[in-house]
């Protein structure tokens, strides 16, 4: 717990979090819930109902003007003049190299206006990034409006029902990765279908002062269906479950995009963009490494920065690992030699003096049922 | 052997990494504290060491982990292995539940069963965990 100068940050709704009595830890900089009653009650309630957590920390920065969508093509490696407006989609903002500046959501507002949601400890570097490479006659503006936004995160198969008791318009007609302006008990609201969590929900953006009143409604509304207030250790189960990767530990400056098996949003013939030729370069010459998802054979559990041997060799760390608690297994995630990230291949993890056997598995570990 | 869930029981002694031992003659079980499991949150993996092993006092002997966080467990006074609780290799969560009653870790041959002076008694721990989570 360090690395944060001066004072923790507060999200609009950490005065309430206080009163509820959970468990506040320092995260990236800012006060955040880490659990309200237990880590494995609240990722159950989200993968059977539904669990409702506060990601305000996250940063937003808006782009705007003539010039807007050409700065986010240039500067993103997904292709965002493919979204309509009213649509969203994963992306990332990267380097010269092709490795991550940050892993971010792309929402299109309007067809010259976009909203960047980025990682809450990247919000003031991914700002500069954004505004120094803006030019001056661009017709466009990039704000970080960061402090004007609170998200409260409804997550699991029971959020739709939760939610459409409260909020306007029809829940229904926003599909995955689509998001629509309406209020949420009166509140002027962005509902947006996506989350981090591997099930159905939404991430509702909100005003800061709305924020308490939305949270407690809510949780209200939400009780009858088993919902629960959820922090930051399930949110972390959960998406690892899912295989969503997390910056800092999955991703970071040194990971490409290819490495980390995101080829899928790194769209190489949508034109010229930053991070693009080191990896055509890098397609070319073959991934020297891959991020693979394994499971645990041996009793014992995998964590970050542990060493990952093959065949007796070094061959890479341990990027997050965890108990899994739907699977009930010891899971996790390493960059491995890309001929060695094939579902099968045996691992050992060095878990203190002890070398454990692990084997590589198909991700995600977990889908939900559709 | 259960102590029920009193959260400093009277008749253990305690250690500074909270952990507790209840002796029986020249034979010593050890747990975690109330306190312990509580900071920790859900137990999903202990590690212990195998029967026969030496342990030696205020030294690491097993592993405790939560679904966050990885906890070393010390030894409360030297000795050998007698018997581990082999429940918690499939159900870790008994540890939360009764850390003082069926969640104990480990029986240990006391090398000096007289040798337990440097450990705090139920009302010194009590007032050594009001400190530290102040």
């Amino acid at each position: 717990m360090s690395g944060a100068a001066g004072p923790l940050k507060k999200t609009p709704l950490t005065d309430l979090f206080r009163e509820m009595g959970a468990r506040l830890v320092e995260f990236a900089g800012w006060e955040m819930p880490v659990q309200f009653s237990s880590v494995l009650e609240e990722h159950r309630a989200v993968r059977a109902a539904a669990g409702l957590f506060d990601v305000s920390h996250m940063g937003e920065i808006e782009v705007s003007g003539g010039g807007a969508l050409a700065l986010v093509q240039s500067l993103t490696c997904n292709d965002a003049a493919r979204l309509a407006p009213g649509q969203a989609q994963y992306s990332a903002l990267l380097t010269e190299q092709g490795t991550f500046v940050d892993d971010i959501l792309v929402y299109r507002r309007e067809r010259d206006e976009f909203l960047l949601v980025v990682n809450a400890g990247n919000t003031d570097k991914d700002f500069a990034w954004i505004g120094g490479r803006a030019a001056r006659g661009d017709d466009v503006e990039v704000v970080n409006a960061s402090a004007r936004w609170a998200l409260i995160a409804l997550q699991g198969p029971r959020a739709a029902a939760i939610l459409q008791g409260l909020a306007s318009p029809r829940l229904d007609a926003i599909r995955p990765y689509h998001f629509a302006p309406g209020s949420v008990r009166g509140a002027v609201a962005l509902l947006s279908r996506t989350g981090y969590t591997g099930e159905d929900g939404f991430e509702i953006y909100l005003q800061p002062d709305a924020a308490p009143d939305v949270f407690r409604a809510l949780l209200e509304a939400g009780r009858p269906h088993a919902a629960l207030p959820c922090g930051l250790g399930a949110r972390d189960t959960l998406r690892l479950e899912a295989r969503m990767l997390l910056y800092g530990n999955d991703i970071d400056d040194t990971t490409t995009v290819l490495e980390a098996g995101l080829g899928g949003i790194a769209r190489l013939a949508k034109g010229d963009f930053v991070g693009r030729e080191a990896l055509v370069r890098q397609k070319e010459r073959g991934v020297p490494r891959l991020l693979a998802g394994f499971e645990m054979i041996d009793r014992g559990i995998a964590r970050h920065g542990y060493p990952v041997r093959i065949d007796g060799e070094a061959a890479g760390r341990v990027t997050s690992g965890s108990f899994a608690p739907t699977l009930k297994k010891n899971i996790g995630l390493a960059y491995v030699p890309s001929r060695h990230a094939r579902p099968g291949t045996r691992l050992e993890v060095a878990i203190r003096e002890r070398a454990a056997a692990a084997v590589v598995v198909p991700t995600p570990f977990y889908q939900r049922p559709r | 052997m259960s102590k029920g869930n009193g959260i400093y029981p009277e008749d253990l002694k305690y250690t500074k990494e909270h952990e507790w031992l209840a002796l029986h003659g020249s034979v010593g079980t050890v747990g975690i504290t109330h306190y312990a499991q509580s900071e920790l949150g859900d137990i999903v993996y202990v590690e212990l060491p195998a029967i026969g092993t030496a342990v030696v006092a205020g030294e690491e002997f097993g592993t405790v982990e939560s679904v966050k966080a990885v906890s070393e467990i010390y030894a409360p006074a030297s000795g050998e292995v007698l018997e581990l609780n082999a429940a918690l290799a499939q159900a870790p969560e008994i540890v939360n539940k009764d850390p003082y009653g069926e969640g104990w870790l480990v029986k240990i041959k006391l090398a000096d069963a007289g040798d337990v002076q440097g450990l705090m008694s139920a009302e010194e721990y009590r007032k050594y965990v009001e400190e530290e989570a102040n």
